[in-house]
């Protein structure tokens, strides 16, 4: 419940700043971040960090449609859930993301 | 209640009997692991791998903190358990802690058996069994130059491999006249050992240990013959001892290794041994393959689910050291009940020896050439009958009919076991592939388990995967290599692109039938290079299907910062360069600076941030360090200062840097130039090397320096330099045009064929017409790091990072 007490609606960019098809890393309040606007105009955010135990982050994924391929290790990873893909295994935090008029916000 | 199982040794044989136990029964048991080592569970297998360089330590690890976790499991790492209670149903670490349990696991493996000779406890003395012991290894290979290891085994010679390739000079050190005496016969042995003196092994056969010589630290061998040698790291690799003493203390009965029955129980109710500190029917294995079958048993046991007995094992072995291909199992040696069948092809180094009894393989030893390991292991393993079948037929799989591999999948029973390691049969491995949709070896490894372990099994996992797709599989994952996204093989894509006059990679995918709309870091990165080589003139590059450190113009860490390497033509600089360097290294805090095996000054650690503003600040172009291109030219001081050199390698070297830099190419591309024949640039392993001699130049083509080393083979010999360039220009084309995405010079040109790409090249004509097309495709390219520099859009797009911040 502490959760719900904390959270806040952090505007990021705009919207029509963020570029298509490469991740654009933010940092808020030292919380790594990265939006991917991905090709059907949804934007997306997950935590900047590879899930794989090397570590590495994720700004320079390639992206498609809804997976992105970590660039360390090439990972297939859901932007809907952060999950992993099989064979490899781990997850990676995703944020509830809202775009209004032409700005951009995620809930942290 | 759930019941509480403890176990003791958090090793492969213990964890495997977990997962076992897991997939059975998810829910049964309240879970406890101790182990003694401070990682989760690795694959001990690798180590010799990770010794190797070709592994790290994080590579090999198979169960992740994570596992223990969301499996409910509670681990104690680096906390040994020092007694168990029989009568408490308790266990004791040694912090004091006491946990309690209903069934409990002994899987505590085993420890290197150090010789009992005077100075084995000398610092440099080290066992070769877990990753502290792979650590002292790697940390010493810096420090000191010569090693001994004693042990001619296995173990021992896996050891070796692994110092050499970190530099040192290895001695080994073997009581018997052969190597792995137990796996192999004198034939096979000595082939073994004539291809590891090649590699550069020394060997002390027939010597015995008598002492290691030192103050503090070890400098010496003295053997009982009198004789010495000098060595700084000594590394006992001569057998294994089974971790049994707190069996043994808390009363459990114990042999050689703690003693269990079929069913892996101990002589103390509850108290169950498994893997390397085990004896069953009097044998102690040193193998997984046995260990898992056990693990498997035991697993159904403490599930309550009838299953059969454990019988035994019959190991098959083979050696995990490059260049040398061996298997063996079963009886080696020859008596009068055995006859043998033998094959020894001198000329390809190929030895093969079937021993018989009763009519029934009974013995295997396979040199050079192993591909038939599977097939008569299992004949082995299944007592097959072999009266009706000829010598010829028991040692071929493809007979006259071409049966081959496929028709021999295809004769394999469901049940029967395809990864001796970890127990998967082909029925499993099929399932898995049909009803998951799998395409690769590592795909069905993800699924299975199969070829996790040692790997012996993967080619017949490939031949499954072949046999159970059909078709499917040869053109898209087997030949082509090109993804799950299609079926379509990469010259299949190729011809499709060429007739339909395709110009993007979404238009490709979308032509093509593509599965995955977008695609995946596989085929994106193919299609756009395929697409570049087929368009050569003004070929819009599609930066985002790029793999990253080529979308970057940096090559990524592993801890996510960049590097920076500036063009260094020749690996000729300047004292202003020098300096230029040195200041941009200094402004932005790079923490490493150092020089590439390409002669080059790399600048390590860089956030991405920094990177358009360094390389404003260095004002040179781009090394291209990270690209599928053409990487380096190294070469030796030459005719210029050297007083043998013939000829002027640097500036050849600049010459062939300049003309073909930025190039792409399905993989990276790596010349050297020397001036003579000492040839102080390495050029005969690089993609292509020029040797000066009187007069001219030779040429070599497809070497490699890296994980497959490749001698280059000698393409020609011209006069100029004129011609050098034009041939280079001819063969990097007409390499960028068949050549699979990916695949680098040294297999395309075991895969086309010297003779034919020498026919090729020595057409006046066809040399012309793939300049021509080589020198349009140059045009089209600028240079990276100024485009950055210059272009507000690319660097937002791509080197940014926002700032937010919230109160
Ligand atoms: C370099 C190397 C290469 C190898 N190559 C091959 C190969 O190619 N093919 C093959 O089949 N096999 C190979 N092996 C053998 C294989 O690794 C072993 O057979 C296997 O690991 C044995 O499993 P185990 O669980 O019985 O023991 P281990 O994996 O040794 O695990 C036992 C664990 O228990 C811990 N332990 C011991 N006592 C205690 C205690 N009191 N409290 C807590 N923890 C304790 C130990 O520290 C250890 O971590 C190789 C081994 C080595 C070292
Ligand atoms: S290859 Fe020949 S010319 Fe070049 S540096 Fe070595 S010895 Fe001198
Ligand atoms: S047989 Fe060793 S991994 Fe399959």
């Amino acid at each position: 419940m502490m959760m719900q007490e904390t959270m806040v609606r952090v505007k990021l960019a705009d919207y029509d700043s963020l570029p298509v098809g490469a991740g654009q890393a933010v940092t808020v309040n030292g919380e790594n971040i990265v939006l991917f606007r991905i090709s059907n105009g949804e934007v997306k955010a997950v935590e900047n960090r590879s899930p794989h135990r090397k570590g590495g982050t994720l700004a320079d994924a390639l992206v498609s449609g809804k997976f992105i391929y970590c660039p360390v290790y090439d990972l297939k990873i859901s932007l809907e859930d952060g999950k992993v893909q099989a064979p490899d295994t781990g997850e990676v935090k995703t944020y509830h993301v809202e775009v209004i008029e032409n700005e951009v916000y995620i809930t942290i | 209640m759930k019941k509480k199982l403890v176990m003791i040794g958090n090793g492969m044989a213990g964890v495997r009997t977990i997962e076992e136990l897991l997939k059975l029964q998810p829910d049964g048991y309240e879970i406890t692991i101790f182990g003694d080592e401070p990682h989760p569970n690795y694959n001990r297998i690798m180590l010799s791998t990770v010794l190797q360089g070709d592994k790290s330590i994080e590579d090999i690890i198979m169960n992740d903190w994570e596992w223990y976790k969301s499996n409910g499991i509670q681990l104690y790492t680096g906390e040994a358990v020092v007694e168990i209670d029989k009568q408490k149903n308790q266990v004791i670490s040694d912090q004091g802690r006491v946990v309690d349990y209903d069934e409990l696991i002994i899987a505590t493996g085993s420890s290197s058996f150090i010789l009992p000779v005077p100075g084995s406890d000398k610092k440099g003395v080290v066992g070769f069994r877990d990753i502290h012991d792979c650590e002292m290894m790697i940390k010493d290979s810096e420090q000191y130059k010569k090693a001994a290891v004693i042990g001619g085994g296995l173990l021992g010679l896996e050891a070796a491999r692994g110092l050499l390739n970190l530099g040192m000079e290895v001695d080994v050190i073997h009581l018997m006249p052969h190597l792995m005496e137990r796996q192999l016969d004198e034939t096979a042995s000595g082939m073994l050992r004539k291809e590891l003196e090649n590699q550069g092994m020394n060997f002390l056969l027939e010597k015995q240990t008598v002492e290691i010589s030192g103050e503090e630290r070890v400098t010496g061998l003295r053997f009982s013959d009198g004789s010495e040698i000098e060595a700084d790291l000594v590394v006992m690799a001569v057998g294994i001892r089974p971790n049994v003493q707190l069996a043994k203390d808390s009363g459990i009965y114990v042999n050689r290794g703690i003693v269990v029955n079929d069913y892996l129980e101990t002589d103390v109710p509850n108290i169950y041994a498994v893997g390397e500190c085990a004896e069953h029917r009097e044998i102690v294995y040193g193998l997984v393959a046995p260990l898992y079958e056990q693990g498997k048993v035991l697993a159904a046991n403490l599930a309550g689910i009838p299953t059969n007995p454990y019988e035994g094992t019959i190991c098959g072995t083979q050696l995990k050291v490059s260049g040398c291909d061996l298997f063996s199992a079963g009886e080696i040696g020859d008596d009068e009940g055995t006859k043998s069948i033998k094959v020894h092809n001198e000329f390809d180094g190929i030895y093969k020896k079937i021993v018989i009894r009763d009519n029934r393989i009974a013995g295997i030893v396979l040199y050079g050439d192993t591909k038939d390991s599977n097939r008569l292991f299992r004949m082995l393993t299944k007592r097959e009958d072999i009266s009706g079948m000829t010598s010829v037929s028991i040692l071929e799989t493809s007979g006259c009919c071409g049966g081959g591999e496929a028709g021999d999948v295809a004769a394999m029973a469901d049940d029967e076991l395809v990864c001796g390691c970890n127990g998967v049969t082909k029925g499993t491995i099929v399932d898995a592939i049909r009803t998951n949709e799998l395409t690769t070896v590592d795909e069905v490894g993800g699924c299975t388990n199969a070829g996790r372990s040692c790997g012996r099994c993967k080619s017949l996992i490939s031949d499954i995967l072949a046999y159970t797709l059909g078709d499917q599989y040869d053109t898209s994952a087997k030949k082509a290599g090109i993804c799950g996204c299609t079926t379509l093989s990469k010259d299949e894509i190729v011809a499709e692109i060429r007739s339909k006059g395709l110009t993007n990679v979404r238009e490709v995918m979308n032509v093509l039938g593509w599965s995955q709309e977008e695609g995946c870091s596989k085929c994106r990165p193919a299609i756009n290079y395929y697409l570049g080589m087929i368009n050569f003139e003004g070929y819009k590059d599609e930066r985002d299907s790029r793999l990253v450190n080529e979308k970057m113009h940096a090559n990524i860490q592993k801890d996510g910062t960049y590097s920076v390497v500036p063009r260094m033509y020749g690996g000729v600089t300047t004292a202003a360069d020098l300096k230029k360097i040195a200041e941009v290294a200094e402004k932005y805090d790079v923490p490493l600076v150092k020089l590439t095996g390409g002669q080059r000054i790399g600048l390590f650690g860089v956030n991405k941030e920094d990177l358009p503003a360094m390389w404003e600040d260095l004002g040179m172009p781009s090394g291209y360090a990270y690209g599928k291109t053409l990487r380096t030219v190294k070469t030796c001081v030459g005719e210029k200062f050297c007083r043998f050199g013939t000829q002027d390698s640097m500036g050849l070297g600049i010459e062939l840097e300049k003309k073909f830099e930025r190039l792409d190419t399905p993989h990276k591309v790596k010349m050297g130039v020397s001036a003579c024949p000492r040839n102080c640039a390495e050029s005969g392993i690089k993609d292509i090397g020029f040797v000066g001699v009187d007069g001219g130049w030779e040429i070599y083509i497809g070497g490699n320096g890296g994980t497959d080393l490749r001698a280059a083979d000698l393409l020609d010999t011209v006069k100029t330099k004129e011609e050098a360039l034009e041939i280079t220009g001819a063969y990097l084309q007409y390499y960028r045009e068949t050549a699979a995405y990916l695949e680098r010079t040294a297999p395309w040109l075991e895969r086309m064929g010297l003779e034919h790409v020498k026919e090729v090249l020595a057409d006046e004509n066809m040399r012309k017409q793939l300049n021509d097309r080589l020198d349009k495709t140059l045009e089209r390219y600028n240079e990276p790091w100024q485009e950055a520099i210059s272009d507000n859009g690319i660097k937002e797009k791509y080197y940014q990072v926002r700032k937010v911040t919230v109160e």
